[in-house]
């Protein structure tokens, strides 16, 4: 793992802006090779599962319709989750914000008696920055996904949000585990490190009572959860414990159990490359001698209904974190998910993060894209990530651009400038002759420029940049339509 | 005889001007009629791509009235033409007026980008040029994702006489230019390029080709930098090129 100094923060109120932050990444050569091999793997068995689905684009389309309808009534599709999950012996709290689900989730672990607990993965759990407050309350809360656990133990970060260790390998995790679980000659066999995680986890699940999950999805007409995982850990937190707490975010509801059917089959392809996940598990809220018996679900806000009020920034709603955004992006592929400063990493944090907190703390996350639209080309519910990153970055600037430090910011300044310029064609045809005879005194014999200052440094620092030529295409146009004459 | 207007965009009128000249030779040899209008400047992409809406919407404006009674518009750059289909409906429906709207509604289907107005609209696939190098194939994002360029940069190339076509790997992942990005996300844009470069320099072709010179000038700043033997070169340069009259390869 990384030294301390490099430790990554997710959290976009302290950490650093993403070009800041992908610093340590782009100089860390392993890092970066065990993202993109994790990635290539990924992404090899989706595009072969992908393809062999005649209806992807439909169910694509369905996906997207189901969603958009779900978050136009949303409001009584999660009153109607909320009563048949109460009749069916539930209890559903409602949390504003990260820090009432926080508190609404320690007081029912009091309530249990609870000073320790075992988890299913869940981001939004990150996203509320649950674990670190619960053992603040004197709460020890034990990740059971075996990626959370690699993290947890190495205290590590998560990178990935559908697989949160991507970042570190095989031998990084024989390491963690020798040394945490104080196992001697552990080789990095994976069957050697699951089994190393096997007997850590048993003793868990057979001794901790209480349990936290997140959802992948909410059925509002049968007061169902579903949770999709691949190692059947979660399913022991499902069945063991006697307490099950849920977290939800309110945008994971859909209206019919029906719709499971168009979701399930894209999030397994987009997420792992697989035709199912392998655990699915569904459940509806108590079953009197079977799993837990005491089931709670807290639905959490937290700025969901601030971007369900906004025309172009709602389809981010619709995301069903897949991460299949984040395998394809050509910037997560050189930077990896730390950089963002997020939990929520890739192209899709780059636009829930922002969106998630006040804007001014994570300001540099909407330029964190060339824009190549592979995201949105990838996208199971089809959320144009381009689009709404673009919506972003005019708030950023419209947020800005009033502020004096920015008035002689290069870029804004010089943005200002380049609408002046381009507003009078003769100003365009002035300022690219005072442009040819400034960029003349960068211009190397050979007639490239080799170094720039300022901005321009930014560009020289691995490109040269070909000089100007004597003739641009309007003068040259101009000077045949003379000769014609 | 079609006509076409040229909206050659700003960083090609002032940065290749060699692929203007291309495109007007290319398109008069088809028989088609080329204007140029003086007035234009820029379709208000980079101020779109950096938030600046309120500007990009003045370049729009101006932009859909100077063409309002082209007969089709031809523009060497995919960016351009994405920024147009893309992100001016937006632009206009918040910022624009009804007029605008039903003058952009009109000019919009007969904008196209030079291998659309080739393939879709003068038909012609060999367009009897000659080039006879090693090339490999840049599909810009804004080509491929954006417009949708399918197979047609591929037919056109196919008919080049001497031409012969060096396949590149991973064609759907960017070079990490990004307009203001590339110095915005300066060290992770040279990351993308640098994987990137590897990928096009692994062709062993003599030119790197594309239908955007803005990704060339990304790759072909870096293979200067890095005393590549390979040169970049648009697309249209290699259409216009014939046997008599070889293409103006510079740098």
């Amino acid at each position: 793992m990384s030294a301390a100094a490099d430790h990554p923060i997710l959290d976009p109120a302290l950490a650093p802006p993403f070009p800041v932050a992908a610093l340590p990444v782009l100089r860390n050569p392993e890092l970066r090779k065990n993202v993109a091999h994790a990635i290539d793997v990924i992404q090899t068995k989706r595009a072969r599962l992908v393809a062999e689905k005649a209806d992807w684009q439909e169910l694509r389309a369905a996906a997207a319709a189901i969603k958009d309808e779900t978050l136009a009534n949303l409001g009584a599709y999660l009153e109607q989750f909320e009563e048949r999950c109460t009749a069916a012996g539930g209890h559903v709290h409602w949390a504003a914000d990260a820090a009432e689900a926080r508190r609404i989730i320690l007081e029912l672990l009091r309530e249990e008696g609870a000073d320790e607990v075992i988890k299913i993965k869940t981001m939004t759990s990150a996203e509320i920055q649950l674990n670190p407050f619960l053992e603040a309350a004197g709460v020890r809360a034990h990740e059971t996904d075996l990626a959370e656990i690699i993290l947890q133990l190495g205290q590590g970060e998560p990178s990935h949000i559908v697989v949160p260790a991507l970042h570190v390998n095989r031998s990084q995790v024989r390491e963690i585990f020798a040394r945490t679980m104080g196992i001697e000659n552990l080789s990095d066999d994976p069957k050697a490190l699951t089994s190393a995680a096997r007997n850590y986890l048993r003793q868990k699940f057979l001794t901790i009572p209480t349990a936290i999950s997140g959802a992948n999805f909410l059925v509002a007409e049968t007061g169902s959860v579903a949770i999709v995982e691949s190692e059947g850990n979660g399913r022991m937190c499902l069945t063991l414990p006697k307490t099950m707490i849920t977290l939800a975010g309110i945008e994971k509801v859909v209206p019919r159990f029906q719709d499971l059917e168009v979701m399930l089959q894209l999030l397994a392809r987009s997420a792992t490359g697989e035709r199912m996940s392998p655990y699915i598990s569904l459940w509806t809220g108590v079953t009197p001698g079977d799993g837990p018996q005491k089931f709670h679900v807290v639905l959490l806000d937290n700025e969901r209904s601030s971007i369900l009020a906004r025309k172009t920034e709602r389809q981010t709603l619709r995301c069903i974190r897949c991460a299949a955004c984040m395998n394809t992006c050509p910037v997560y592929r050189q930077t990896g998910g730390h950089a963002y400063g997020s939990v929520y990493p890739g192209p899709i944090g780059a636009i829930l993060t922002p969106q998630l907190m006040e804007m001014h703390h994570a300001q540099s996350l909407p330029y964190a894209s060339s824009l190549c639209g592979a995201c949105y080309e990838i996208c199971p519910v089809k959320i144009n990530i381009p689009e709404v990153l673009l919506e972003l970055r005019s708030q950023v600037v419209n947020q800005e651009r009033g502020h004096a430090r920015r008035f002689f910011d290069p870029m804004y300044l010089g943005l200002r400038v380049a609408n002046l310029i381009f507003s009078r064609a003769w100003l365009f045809h002035t300022a690219q002759f005072f442009g040819r005879v400034g960029l003349k005194l960068f211009t190397h014999k050979d007639g490239w420029i080799h170094s720039l200052p300022s901005v321009g440094g930014k560009w020289t620092q691995a490109r040269d940049l070909r000089g100007l030529q004597s003739q641009t295409f309007n003068r040259w146009w101009a000077a045949r339509e003379r000769e014609k004459r | 005889m079609v006509r076409a207007s040229l909206f050659i965009t700003c960083y090609n009128d002032t940065l290749f001007p060699e692929t203007g000249r291309a495109v007007v030779r290319l398109l008069k040899r088809l028989g088609v009629e080329v204007e140029f209008r003086a007035g234009q400047t820029c379709c208000g992409q980079m101020h779109a791509n950096t938030g600046f809406r309120g500007e990009a919407f003045s370049q729009a404006k101006r932009l859909v009235r100077l063409y309002a009674d082209a007969e089709a518009v031809v523009i060497p750059s995919s960016s351009c033409v994405a920024m147009m289909r893309d992100q001016y409906p937006g632009l206009f429906e918040e910022l624009g007026n009804e007029t605008l709207r039903e003058q952009f509604r009109a000019l919009v289907p007969r904008v196209y980008e030079l291998s659309e107005f080739l393939i879709d609209k003068v038909c012609v696939e060999d367009v009897g040029a000659y080039f006879p190098h090693r090339v490999t194939y840049h599909a810009s994002c804004h080509g491929l994702r954006g417009l949708h360029l399918g197979d047609r940069p591929f037919r056109l190339l196919a008919k080049v006489q001497g031409l012969e076509l060096a396949p590149l790997a991973n064609l759907d992942r960017c070079c990490g230019f990004g307009g203001t990005f590339s110095v915005k996300n300066g060290d992770v844009s040279t990351a993308m390029l640098t994987v990137k470069l590897q990928d096009v320099l692994a062709t062993r072709a003599e030119f790197c080709t594309a239908l955007d010179n803005s990704c060339l000038m990304h790759l072909g700043g870096a293979m200067h930098r890095q005393y590549a033997p390979m040169k970049t070169i648009h697309m249209a340069q290699i259409l216009a090129s014939t046997q008599e009259k070889p293409a103006e390869v510079a740098g």
